[in-house]
């Protein structure tokens, strides 16, 4: 696991447009997933919300497609990726955190959860 | 003058004993706040929007920030308000 030691834990955050039709929302988010595993890095789970209402109106809009993105990567991706968002239209706005160990723990917890409620 | 023991009162005086607050982390076990979860940060902020101190909340001073951190995240991302009425 030598090779892991430098890969840390982000979640990614975005909220596109809402005008973004479903195979374009399918798009942006194949894009950015494909630009951090050429990186290097390794998606861990993936989460569309789809459309929901914001708090507050972000660029005249009240409702975004929120994306949810957890992965493993070096530390100069990020970078890297903020600048292609940044540059693409249809974001609104991203966010990227780091996890620490918990974080991985509760969103591993979690996602089983859901699993169990799917199959149940 | 009298004295303190000879103060009698007509209903036997009540004296209310609040309960201690604790921090709902520490005793829940819970280690990491989530920005997602909007509904449960939603306790830790009063009717506009703003964050309740810890005074209130019991929360330590540990997870206060934490939950800070995760309200600041949330409010970015457009997931809770900045400013707003009846909220709740």
């Amino acid at each position: 696991m030598a090779t892991n030691n430098n890969l840390q834990n982000y979640e990614l955050m975005v909220i596109f447009t809402p005008v973004l039709a479903e195979d374009d929302f399918k798009g942006a988010q194949k894009k950015f997933a494909d630009f951090i595993t050429e990186n290097g890095g390794k998606i861990v789970h993936q989460d569309a919300w789809g459309l929901r209402s914001l708090a507050y109106p972000i660029a005249k809009k009240t409702t975004g497609l929120y994306w949810l993105l957890s992965y493993q990567a070096t530390t100069d991706v990020n970078a890297k990726l903020e600048i292609q968002m940044n540059r693409d239209e249809n974001v609104m706005r991203q966010m990227v955190t780091r996890l620490d160990k918990y974080a991985v723990e509760y969103n591993a917890k979690k996602r089983n959860k859901l699993a169990e409620a799917t199959t149940a | 003058m009298a004295k303190q023991n000879d103060i009698k009162f007509l209903t036997s005086t009540r004296v209310e004993k609040r309960q201690k607050k604790y921090c709902r982390f520490k005793k829940m076990g819970i280690r990491y706040v989530d920005y997602k979860d909007a509904e449960f940060l939603k306790k830790f902020l009063n009717e506009q929007g703003k964050m309740l101190p810890r005074r209130i909340t019991g929360n330590s001073l540990k997870f206060q920030r934490k939950v800070a951190q995760a309200v600041k995240k949330a409010r970015q991302m457009a997931l809770l308000p900045y400013v707003t009425d009846l909220l709740k």
